[in-house]
């Protein structure tokens, strides 16, 4: 492992710099296997262990978790440069961009130093346990349950109780290899649709826990389905007051929108390379409109979002703007792989064209990959709350219409 | 690794509360009116000839500062920034104002400065002389100006209100009169041929203010539009919410909802599009053409998708003439392709960037 100089803070150029030549010196030569693969969830476990020793894997979060204490701007630049550079998939992402930011707004001192730490450091790769079969978009309609149970189990401690979880979790991106999951439970069984909720930690390798991973579209396990069978959760993860699960989950679910979830640096490299094929297609003038748009779409998310970070840093908040951002981004990722799909032709169905010479400029990205990048961007659009769900938002919150 | 040059990040292009505060007086004076006149009557009366209302809004502006603006400080303007620039014309097109926006705000001033900073005039120091009485007279609100730039401006808007019309085509300024008049789907704006009289500037130099006139011209048009964009959305909300069918307010149909909330979407995301491209043109910032491109293009396509929500939202009552939202309906027709159309612009943005940088960040 390496250790990074920690000089850079306060100096966005230098830390640019810095985060650009380290990755330059680490990024795997060739991309690492599937992250839904047993072995390339290892090996991606690796890299976060790579990253969190060059404290590079959390950026923003204060230095006693593992972060460097930059403001969101700096997290940005991170971003950037982390996709340009090709950087594997972040496997840690459910934890890093959605369950840590609910810790540091709603968790306890003691949660926080027990949690984050290892997060950062993949040693507990977390998995989100939000839907069930019949709480998609309702997501209030949450019938999992948690019991109170007094007494403690083995391996929890001496005294306090817990917590029995009962029910079915479903889509849960990552469960099929990851160690823990966060999610919200009934715990007050007389309350209706989001109240009485609350949100709880548990071990996906638990006793009473049977994970089966779901084959996702373009056919890996992406995702699965979670069976709980009264596991035994303390009182010690239970994040925030019992039964206030719900206003805590949609703290939460307005980051994994708003600002952390997607980050630009995702379109601008993607985009750029966008614009990289259209040139080497000969610059049909069919897409070029498209291929523009794609860029100019990219470019106006990036500087939406800077514009957002440095309101947040001044100690603005986010709320139902962020499904303005939501619906903007996915949409744009869709379209974006779209246009490179129909640059490649006929070879765009294939899931390894076989054209030795069919990579861009930087020797990384061979043809297969867009077709991988649009099976991920199709998913954009359903998640973190459909399209639909969001623009619901935005007509009845930021513009005021009836409901 | 793709190559991308070490820069810092783009500086933020939020608006300060001065600038705020500036749209926040311009709106509520285009919301009083003049003289008795609302904008949006002195829009119609200036599309039927009568000028004499739009005029009084304009010395309004003057008033406020708004002529001055991008006129230097040594002929009696304010030498502001392109973004406030920005945020007036913002204003401007939000009240759908009638006049020769782009080109007395923005371009016409340009050109002239030019003219006599850079010592372009054909017959030397008589013609920056008259060029600087011009601007003098601009900054004052005493003077309205247009132009004509073909190809890409053919006709000079509003040549038959302004008291100085260029033609400005390759790299020749000439001074011009109003030819044939042709009708413009937004009667506000009166069309005319520019038929060139004397040179007053020529050479490669002047190739190159056209250039600079033609960009600042298509900021300020992508302004309008953006401000006329959001006009249609809150005309759109309004209805929506008063006008009730089936015993609800259409605006509770989720069909409505999500239409306007994808005009909504549209317009946040050119916003920081067109503050970043007046940002890099205030500072000479090499990227501002392909910056200004894209801002006109987001700007646009943001309005029309307005335009045709707020007329669907609006039913037949929005299809007539009658409905004040005629008004932006037809002013973002207009302007869609004016200074460059949309397929221009996407070429410009196309070849400015490379495919081998980081966008952004890269290039600010």
């Amino acid at each position: 492992m390496t250790q990074a100089p920690a000089g850079a803070a306060g100096d966005p150029a230098a830390f640019r710099a810095e985060v650009r030549d380290w990755l330059a010196g680490h990024v795997p030569a060739e991309p690492l296997p599937s992250v839904d693969t047993a072995e390339g969830f290892a090996r991606h476990r690796a890299w976060e262990r790579e990253l969190a020793g060059a404290r590079l894997a959390v950026v923003s979060w204060p230095a006693r978790y593992g972060g460097r204490d930059v403001s969101l701007l700096e997290w940005l630049i991170f971003e950037e440069e982390y996709y340009a550079a090709d950087g594997p998939v972040r496997v840690g992402q459910n934890g890093l961009f959605l369950l840590a930011p609910t810790l540091f707004a709603h968790g306890t001192e003691e949660q926080r130093d027990r949690l984050l730490p290892r997060m950062a450091r993949a040693d507990d790769v977390w998995a989100q346990a939000w839907s069930e079969p019949d709480a998609g978009s309702d997501l209030a309609a949450i019938r999992a349950t948690a019991v109170p149970v007094k007494g403690h189990r083995k391996g929890h401690g001496e005294g306090g109780g817990g917590w029995l979880l009962s029910g079915t979790k479903t889509w849960s991106s990552r469960a099929a290899f990851a160690d823990r999951a966060f999610g919200l439970f009934r715990t007050d069984p007389a309350a209706r649709r989001h109240h009485g909720l609350s949100y709880l930690l548990f071990d996906l390798h638990a006793e009473g826990v049977t994970v089966r991973p779901i084959r996702q579209l373009g056919g890996e396990t992406g995702f699965a389905e979670i069976f709980l069978d009264e596991v035994f959760v303390p009182d010690s993860d239970v994040v925030g007051p019992v039964g206030d699960g719900w206003r805590i989950a949609m703290s939460t679910a307005s980051h994994e929108r708003g600002l952390s979830l997607r980050s630009p640096g995702r379109f601008s490299a993607a985009a750029d390379r966008l614009i990289a094929l259209w040139r080497r297609a000969g610059e049909p003038a069919d897409t070029a409109g498209r291929v523009a748009d794609a860029w100019i779409a990219a470019r106006a998310y990036h500087l939406h979002t800077v514009a957002t970070a440095a309101r947040l840093a001044a100690g603005g908040t986010l709320g139902a703007e962020s499904s303005l951002g939501k619906v903007f981004w996915s949409d744009l990722d869709v379209a974006l792989h779209e246009t490179a799909l129909d640059l490649l032709g006929p070879a765009a169905e294939l899931r390894q064209p076989p054209d030795p010479d069919g990579r861009s400029p930087d020797g990384r990205w061979p043809d297969g990959r867009w077709l991988e990048g649009y099976l991920f961007a199709l998913a954009g659009p359903i998640y973190a709350g459909t399209n639909e769900i969001q623009r619901t938002l935005i007509a009845e919150r930021l513009l005021g219409l009836p409901r | 690794m793709m190559p991308a040059p070490m820069m810092p990040a783009p500086m933020i292009s939020a608006r300060s509360p001065e600038q705020e505060q500036f749209a926040g007086a311009l709106h509520d004076m285009l919301g009083a009116g003049a003289g008795g006149a609302t904008t949006t009557g002195a829009a119609r009366q200036w599309a039927a000839g009568d000028r004499a209302p739009g005029l009084g809004l304009w010395r309004e502006l003057a008033g406020l500062g708004v002529t001055a603006l991008t006129v230097p400080p040594q002929w009696g303007g304010l030498g502001a920034s392109p973004l406030d620039l920005v945020v007036c014309c913002e204003e401007i097109g939000h009240h759908a104002l009638p006049g020769p926006v782009a080109e007395s705000l923005a371009a016409v001033p340009l050109l002239l400065t030019a003219l006599c900073t850079e010592h372009l005039g054909t017959e030397g120091r008589r013609d920056e002389e008259l060029c600087a009485g011009w601007l003098t007279r601009l900054a004052d609100g005493d003077l309205l100006a247009t132009l004509a730039m073909p190809p890409r401006l053919p006709y000079a808007v509003d040549a038959d209100a302004a008291g100085l019309v260029l033609l400005a085509s390759a790299d020749t300024i000439r001074l011009a009169t109003p030819g044939t008049r042709h009708q413009s789907v937004d009667g506000s704006r009166r069309l005319y041929e520019a038929r060139g009289g004397r040179v007053v500037a020529h050479g490669p130099a002047v190739t190159e203010a056209i250039r600079r006139a033609l960009t600042v011209g298509a900021l300020a048009s992508a302004a309008q539009l953006l401000g006329a964009g959001r006009a249609l959305l809150e005309a759109s909300v309004r209805h929506a919410t008063l006008r009730t069918q089936f015993g609800r307010p259409v605006g509770a149909f989720q069909a409505v909802k999500h239409r306007l909330a994808d005009v909504a979407i549209g317009l946040e995301f050119a916003r920081p599009l067109l503050d970043a491209a007046a940002v890099a043109l205030a500072g000479s910032c090499p990227t501002a053409g392909r910056d200004v491109s894209a801002a006109k293009v987001a700007c646009a396509d943001a309005a029309h998708q307005a335009a045709r929500a707020a007329l669907q939202v609006h039913g037949a009552i929005g299809y007539t003439r009658e409905h004040d939202l005629s008004l932006w309906l037809t002013k973002v027709r207009a302007l869609l392709p004016a200074w460059g159309t949309q397929a221009e612009h996407r070429a410009i943005v196309l070849a400015a960037v490379g495919g081998t940088g980081l966008i952004g960040t890269g290039s600010p």
